[in-house]
């Protein structure tokens, strides 16, 4: 098979439609091998199940797909030899102890009984469950769950790895140990796409896709799409942040106003400095505030791309 | 088909079997609770109805007569009476099933050749009507010392009649129907509802591999709840075994494949536990009535016995039968073994068939 050669994924034209439902419509997506690539997007966005018809478990109602040189889902079968899946829910054994869970998952990915044991012994102690070995799945923390999911994930090092919001119920510290996990892995040459809420992890990716309503609405290096919003956005320090929030959301030119602490953040909807203006209008209202110019970030790239009204995010190739 | 990843599978499915203690209670209770209640309760030939009696001769020969009919052990005096009318209040009020009223002229009526007792019977329940008129068919000679029966039935096999010699190689297969098919199909449909079946179809596990490495352990279990069947029914009902133990247990593996295969085919479709267990009860049900267990087979119209010839328990019925009762061989019955194989091989092609590797 042609594997080192071309992109992890391609898709052209990806589309799953449930009843008259659209979930995924129309996406493009290339991921390069060996990046990490973050998939974006609110809830219902289509996210899972670009994802599953990435791994052949759905699918497309149209469009053309190619993962590790195979058409999926046609080839789908030789693929998954080839690849990890971790599913949003968690979908081991509850009823199964840890290591008898990864015992299964390196029985079915075919390892030799001597290379699945060291195998597993090296997941347990890297994974750091040394001691739950012989716990029931389902008795374990949320967050222990999916350190024990992306365990099974990896089990038979795959050249690419799907994860589907794998950190949702991790803590803060253990989301870190996670992520270095993942550029472990990376370093060793897998490919991982990884579906994901969180802005700080998004920003770890090298490069990152935005769904909204099953299109594809932004896609690129996080660094190249923050640029892009370069000048849209402002920061509004007010004595009263709640009321200055009422004034600017409003106010034509606005995308979006977010109160963070007591400051507020204004996404413009195009490209124009908006600071003289917005602080001309607090005067109005008989406000204190202080506005200037604020770096934008990837939250912003978020919003921007999901609000709908411009679409200056989306296809900016900027990587 | 891998074998390494079939053992995956069967062990997998052995493990959480360990751990699932209800399930686990069931295959034994199942079996020997279905054994008591069959071969204690539900005996067809009945004994003791509750009956009341009105001697109003009350000479000697008439207390003989009442004496040889208690004799029978078909009815239990529960009340005495003087009249008939009395009776029929007790029966109303359920608390006889079968009255006995001996008339004042008995035994002039008995010389003339009349109708000399009268049996009032609950006809609402036709089992016990059919056992007032046994005993209303018992001969009545004047002395009641040398009586012959003009017609007697002897009963081949089974002569003493009893129910639980017929009924205990029949439950093999009742249980295995009811157990075999409702495991499989839950099995199955259990990982759909709790998410593993996303994780399954991931891996490389190909259907077959996934259908066959699941219903293996079942397999097992049912072989189990035979013996259980067996040695209760031997322990308790002193039911023989005629022809070949050997036998009893391919026959056995014969039905457990058939049921497993359509629990297969039936967790393809069920899209809850729920739904399974409805569906199951959609085949154990027919398959009750129809096979031969409850009612005779030779008395159902045509229709209704090309469709018990598609239920795998009619199949089994007669080859357990043969075997137990009669000591047949399998090869005698090569029809019902081809019957059974052919159903299994076409329920396994079609859960295959109708299982995808996708969730859509
Ligand atoms: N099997 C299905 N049948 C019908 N509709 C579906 C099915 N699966 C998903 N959908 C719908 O498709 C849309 C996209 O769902 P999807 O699970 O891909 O979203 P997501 O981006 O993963 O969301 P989240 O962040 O909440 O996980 C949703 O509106 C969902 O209701
Ligand atoms: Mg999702």
């Amino acid at each position: 098979m042609n594997s080192g050669q071309g992109p992890a994924i391609q898709a052209r034209g990806l589309s799953k439609q449930f009843g008259t439902l659209r979930a995924v419509d129309n996406v493009d997506l290339t991921v390069p091998r060996g990046h990490v690539y973050g998939f974006l997007g609110p809830n219902g966005s289509g996210k899972s199940t670009t994802i599953r018809m990435l791994c052949g478990l759905l699918t497309p109602s149209a469009g053309e797909i190619q993962v590790l040189g195979l058409n999926v889902p046609e080839e789908a079968e030789a693929l998954r030899l080839r690849i990890g899946y971790m599913t949003q829910k968690f979908s081991l054994f509850e009823d199964l102890t840890v290591r008898e869970n990864l015992e299964f998952l390196a029985a079915v990915q075919g390892l030799p009984r001597q290379q699945a044991r060291e195998r597993i012994d090296q997941l347990i102690d890297q994974y750091h469950f040394a001691d739950r070995q012989k716990q029931l799945a389902g008795t374990m923390s949320g967050g222990q769950k999916q350190r024990l999911a992306l365990a099974g994930a990896v089990i038979n090092e795959p050249e690419l790895l799907f994860l589907d919001e794998p950190t949702s119920a991790v803590d803060p510290e253990s989301r870190r140990d996670f992520w270095e996990k993942l550029f472990d892995l990376a370093d060793l040459g897998t490919t991982i796409l990884v579906s994901t809420h969180y802005m700080d992890e998004a920003e770890r990716c090298h490069r990152i896709a935005i769904l909204d309503r099953g299109v594809l609405v932004a896609d690129g290096a996080p660094g190249a799409l923050t640029r892009d919003l370069a000048g849209r956005c402002v920061e509004v320090v007010a004595a009263q942040p709640r009321r200055a929030q009422q004034v600017l959301v409003n106010f034509p030119g606005v995308l979006s106003v977010a109160q963070i602490g007591n400051s507020l953040r204004v996404l413009a909807q195009a490209k124009e400095d908006l600071s003289a203006t917005l602080s001309g209008a607090l005067q109005q209202a008989g406000l204190e505030a202080s506005v200037h110019q604020a770096e934008p970030n990837l939250e912003d790239v978020f919003v921007a791309a999901t609000r709908g009204q411009t679409r200056d995010g989306a296809g900016s190739d900027a990587a | 088909m891998n074998w390494q990843r079939l053992y995956a599978i069967f062990l997998k499915e052995l493990r959480q079997m360990r751990r699932d203690r209800i399930t686990l209670a069931m295959i034994v209770v199942i079996p020997v609770m279905q054994l008591v209640l069959f071969g204690y309760a539900i005996n067809l030939n009945l004994r003791h109805l509750p009956a009341g009696i009105a001697d109003q001769a009350g000479n000697a020969a008439s207390r003989t007569v009442v004496m040889d009919m208690l004799a029978t052990g078909v009815i239990s005096p529960v009340a005495r009476a003087n009249t008939p009318e009395q009776l029929m209040d007790l029966l109303r009020r359920g608390d006889i099933s079968v009255g006995v009223v001996i008339p004042p002229d008995f035994e002039r009526r008995l010389n003339e050749g009349r109708e000399a007792i009268q049996v009032l019977v609950d006809g609402s329940d036709t089992v016990v009507q059919s056992a007032a008129i046994q005993l209303a068919r018992m001969p009545l000679t004047q002395a009641s010392a040398s009586r012959t029966e003009p017609i007697s039935v002897v009963s081949f096999y089974n002569p003493e009649r009893r129910s639980a010699v017929n009924i205990v190689p029949g439950l093999i297969g009742v249980i295995l129907t009811m157990t075999m098919v409702l495991f499989t199909a839950v099995a199955i449909v259990r990982e759909r509802e709790r998410g593993n079946m996303e994780l399954l179809i991931a891996t490389p596990v190909s259907r077959a591999e996934l259908m066959v490495g699941k219903v293996l352990p079942y397999a097992g279990i049912g072989l189990v709840q035979t013996s259980v069947i067996l040695l209760l029914g031997l322990w308790l009902f002193q039911v023989p075994i005629r022809g070949s133990v050997w036998e009893v247990y391919v026959a056995a593996v014969l039905l457990i494949l058939a049921n497993l295969t359509l629990g297969l085919l039936i967790s393809t479709r069920a899209q809850s536990q729920f739904q399974a267990m409805q569906m199951t009860f959609f085949v154990f049900l027919p398959s009750i009535l129809l096979s031969g267990f409850m009612f005779p087979f030779a008395g159902m119209p045509q229709v209704v016995q090309w469709l018990a010839e598609a239920l795998p328990l009619t199949h089994f019925l007669r080859l357990i039968r043969g075997i137990m009762l009669r000591g047949a061989d399998l090869t005698e019955m090569w029809r019902e073994v081809l019957a059974l194989l052919v159903f299994t091989a076409l329920m396994m092609t079609l859960a295959i068939l109708r299982f995808r590797k996708r969730l859509d």
